[in-house]
């Protein structure tokens, strides 16, 4: 049923290809004081990624129901899946970057959410750690990187597009550039930020086929792509892009090597894709986008398939490791077949997409003037592609049956939809090319050039170099695979030569991070409320007493006589007695009578000075303290001195002081006149723009209406706080 | 707390101090008075009811859980902000609409007027939930 949603809009985008009217913008004035507006842009690139994003996101929803099944937190499954596809969809079509790092940064944390979704596994939760910390402080670099960019050029895409040569020009282009990339390569999980992915494959799988391969590690490709024409176009644009590229490409196959677990092999070749997606990006030639539009096609059509097939073996059979599986073609024909088709797509062989899309990168590569070195580098990844390709396939389904924790059946008919359609859409598109070509690819491959281009794509490019190349890598990983648990065995300390590698760096740096931040908190959370009242009121003091005196801000005092009415003098007696009373008091009752006296005090004084919703405000909140201090009594100990002549004389000090400076910076505030014009204003406008005579109640829920909202965004955290302290801990001679 | 006579009047007191802090919200706008006091006059309202009888007669009263309260207020706050997008104006810009009562009497009805009940409802679940909480230690 959920599938209805995204359905929908699937078909919605869709009306858009081929359309003229592109490109489109929508545009919603959000904080139009701070430039800030909610607007969209619809083109050819954001298109591809819009009808990626929610066609394979509806085959995802219909495939978790089959996947979870009846599991009980379903729902709160699918509120995450939907939030993240929302969030992705708002990353693709957002105008405004900083609307777009809003969304990126939502698809961020929706994705913490579902990676750590088995939230009682501590290898969850770690992951999910990881993969937030990873792709979060990426977004930060990146925040930055998009602010200084809106500011050398202009926050709104679709204007900022045509200033590439101001960016370029601008000297802070390079810290830009660098911030930009920082951001798009935590996220598309490349060298030396790659660690996080396979951990991310502790989600559930359906997670895994669309976040973790489809979609969201494509976010970094699209940020790239978007900015582009930009960004792109200078040596070291050229330089870094390839270069990690080529490296993430061949760090991702060769790890992929190592792996017997069906769904970490996935995520590395994942990885290595990303790369290759990335080398491309940094060519910067018009052949090389189109190569890159038609390889992210073809990899989120197969990639998503064949994880939903790793998903289906082991919800089947109970186990992804392929050195336990095998056979399964008699007990899941169907899952067989898809997983072939997808599997052959993987090795980029055959009528499918992925070969055109393989012919296109390593056309591109090879009119590269880096090709001595990256036309190896994509024929070895080439070969490892295929390598994973096998073994993805031949491992589980061809073979001798081998006996499996659950006996296996074939898959319900919501679990093969999706990698069947995925599939098949991969060998449509192949056969027919001109399905995609003009309509979706070129579109997309304009966009990322920045000027309009024609593409007419051809599965039979005649016997040419890039045949004979895929040719080589096609036998090579056959050959790999051949000779695949040999070289495992022989090389056997690779592994551990990628231990010391990134993640190696993540994990020491947590651990130290996690020490600093332990003696800190030891030192400023000591538990005890009084220290923690000494530390806010001295620094309070301090910073406002130094402020006061350095910037001679402390006014001449005449004293006289003030002119005040004989009430006013009553109530100012009653409060400083009833303070005095507050700090004698033998009891507990007694002080806090004392204090709300004074209190009561402050609000008639309120009254009498013209501030009647000041004065009601205090007088209630003065009313709940008390009855909070009664409802907290039972739990106190006895009242009794304990501090020592130091600390009483400490504390007395403390409080003499605050109450000095208070005094002095009241009659600072008084002795200078202050501008009037914030206060006309709403005095003045209250009631013709507003229509209200309550100035406070205007300002409060109107003028400044959004302070309000954090106002009351901060109470709902406290309260959500104290109910979290008192209800959730654990009671008397409970298990912590 | 025991007593039969603040039991008894807690009753009365409790619809008072209701209808009174509705009184005060919808008269902020022009007279003293907002959603801020009037969910602190409906929560000690409650409070007040709580400590006459006990804190899980007060939640009976309440009906719902005092945390709904407070997302509700919220949601409802932060909607009344983007009611303006549907107009093309920007976040929390207010709107105002005139609605003639049977052409007797006109109620003017505003998106800040939404907002400050969800302050309202914002302000009396934050009391409450520590309150009650508090008080059923």
């Amino acid at each position: 049923m959920l599938a209805a949603v995204p359905f929908a809009l699937t078909l919605y985008f869709a009306r858009w290809i081929g359309s003229s009217a592109l490109p489109v913008r929508v545009s919603y004035e959000w904080a139009p004081s701070l430039g800030v507006s909610l607007s969209f842009y619809l083109d050819g690139l954001s298109l591809l990624f819009a009808l990626l994003i929610l066609g394979i996101g509806t085959l995802v929803v219909i495939y978790a129901a089959g996947y979870l099944g009846a599991h009980p937190q379903l729902g709160r499954f699918y509120a995450f899946l939907l939030l993240f596809m929302a969030a992705m969809l708002g990353v693709v079509l957002a105008d405004n970057v900083l609307t777009l790092f809003m969304f990126w940064e939502l698809t961020s944390i929706s994705s913490f959410l579902l990676i750590g979704f088995s939230h009682q596994r501590s290898e969850s939760r770690k992951a999910a750690n990881q993969a937030l910390l990873i792709t979060g402080g990426g977004g930060l670099a990146l925040f930055a990187g998009l602010i200084m960019m809106g500011f050398v050029g202009d926050f709104e895409l679709s204007t900022l597009l045509s200033q590439g040569d101001v960016v370029r020009n601008h000297p802070l282009y390079f810290p830009i550039l660098l911030l930009v990339l920082i951001g798009a390569f935590t996220k598309s999980a490349q060298v030396p930020f790659h660690f996080w992915l396979p951990g991310a494959m502790e989600a559930p799988t359906p997670v895994s086929a669309y976040l973790h391969s489809a979609t969201m590690v494509k976010a970094g490709v699209y940020l790239l792509a978007r900015l582009s024409p930009v960004l792109n176009g200078t040596t070291e644009w050229e330089w870094i892009v390839t270069t990690v590229g080529a490296v993430t490409m061949l760090t991702g196959g060769i790890m992929a090597f190592y792996q017997t677990d069906l769904k970490r092999l996935l995520a590395y070749s994942t990885i290595s894709a990303l790369g290759t997606l990335m080398l491309l990006l940094g060519l910067s030639t018009a052949e090389a986008q189109i190569a890159m539009v038609v390889f992210l096609l073809a990899h989120a059509l197969y990639k998503g398939a064949l994880f939903m097939v790793a998903g289906i073996i082991d919800h089947e059979t109970g186990t992804r490791d392929v050195s336990l599986l095998g056979g399964l073609r008699h007990a899941m024909p169907i899952t067989a077949v898809i997983a072939g088709v997808a599997a052959l797509s993987l090795g980029g062989f055959g009528p499918l997409l992925s070969f055109i899309g393989k012919e296109l990168l390593l056309e591109a590569v090879l009119h590269s003037s880096a090709m001595a070195v990256l036309v190896p580098a994509v024929v070895i990844a080439g070969a490892l592609f295929v390598l994973v390709a096998s073994v993805v396939f031949f491992k589980p389904f061809l073979g001798a049956t081998t006996h499996t924790p659950k006996h296996p059946h074939e898959a319900p008919l919501t679990m093969w939809l999706g990698p069947a359609l995925l599939a098949s859409a991969g060998v449509l598109f192949g056969i027919l090319p001109f399905l995609v070509d003009m309509s979706v690819v070129a579109p997309a491959a304009s966009a990322v050039i920045g000027e309009p281009e024609s593409v007419h794509l051809a599965l039979w490019h005649g016997l040419n170099l890039p045949l004979l190349m895929s040719t080589i890598s096609f036998v090579a990983g056959l050959g790999l695979y051949w000779a695949w648990q040999p070289i495992q065995r022989a090389t056997a300390w690779m592994p551990n030569v990628f231990r010391i590698g990134p993640s190696y760096w993540y994990y020491n740096g947590m651990v130290l991070l996690y020490s600093v931040s332990r003696s800190i908190t030891r030192l400023l959370q000591s538990g005890y409320l009084r220290l923690y009242l000494q530390t806010i009121i001295v620094t309070t003091i301090g910073l406002v007493g130094w402020t006061l005196v350095s910037r001679g801000g402390v006014p001449s005092i005449t004293m006289s006589w003030p002119d005040a009415r004989f009430y006013e003098v009553g109530l100012a007696l009653i409060i400083i007695v009833a303070a005095i009373a507050a700090v004698r008091a033998q009891g507990r009752l007694t002080a806090i009578s004392a204090l709300g006296v004074s209190g009561y005090c402050v609000s008639l004084l309120f009254v009498m000075f013209g501030a009647p919703d000041l004065a009601m405000t205090q007088i209630l909140v003065e009313t709940l303290t008390v009855i909070l201090f009664v409802l907290v009594f039972y739990h106190l100990p006895r009242f009794s001195r304990v501090s020592s002549l130091a600390n009483r004389a400490r504390d007395l000090t403390i409080a003499l002081t605050t109450g000095a400076v208070i005094t002095l910076l009241v009659l600072a505030a008084t002795a200078y006149p202050t501008d009037q014009a914030i206060s006309k204003f709403f005095a003045e406008n209250s009631y013709s723009i507003a229509h209200g005579r309550n100035i406070v109640n205007v300002i409060l829920v109107d003028f400044r209406g959004m302070d309000t909202m954090g106002e009351i965004t901060v109470l709902s955290v406290a309260a959500i706080g104290v109910y979290a302290l008192l209800k959730l801990r654990p009671r008397k001679g409970e298990k912590q | 707390m025991n007593s039969m006579i603040l039991r008894t009047a807690a009753r009365f007191l409790m619809t008072l101090l209701l209808l009174f802090s509705i009184f005060l919200l919808l008269r902020g706008h022009n007279e003293p008075g907002g959603g801020f006091v009037g969910g602190l006059v409906a929560a000690s309202a409650f409070v007040l009811y709580s400590m006459a009888t006990s804190p899980a007669a007060a939640r009976a009263a309440l009906r719902i859980d005092t945390r709904m309260f407070i997302g509700v207020g919220l949601l409802l706050s932060l909607s009344s902000g983007a009611l303006p997008f549907i107009e093309g104006k920007p976040f929390l810009t207010a709107l105002w609409w005139d609605i003639n009562v049977f052409g007797m009497t006109h109620i003017e009805l505003s998106s800040p007027l939404f907002f400050d009940i969800g302050v309202y409802l914002v302000v009396l679940g934050v009391s409450l939930t520590m309150m009650l909480a508090l008080a059923e230690e």
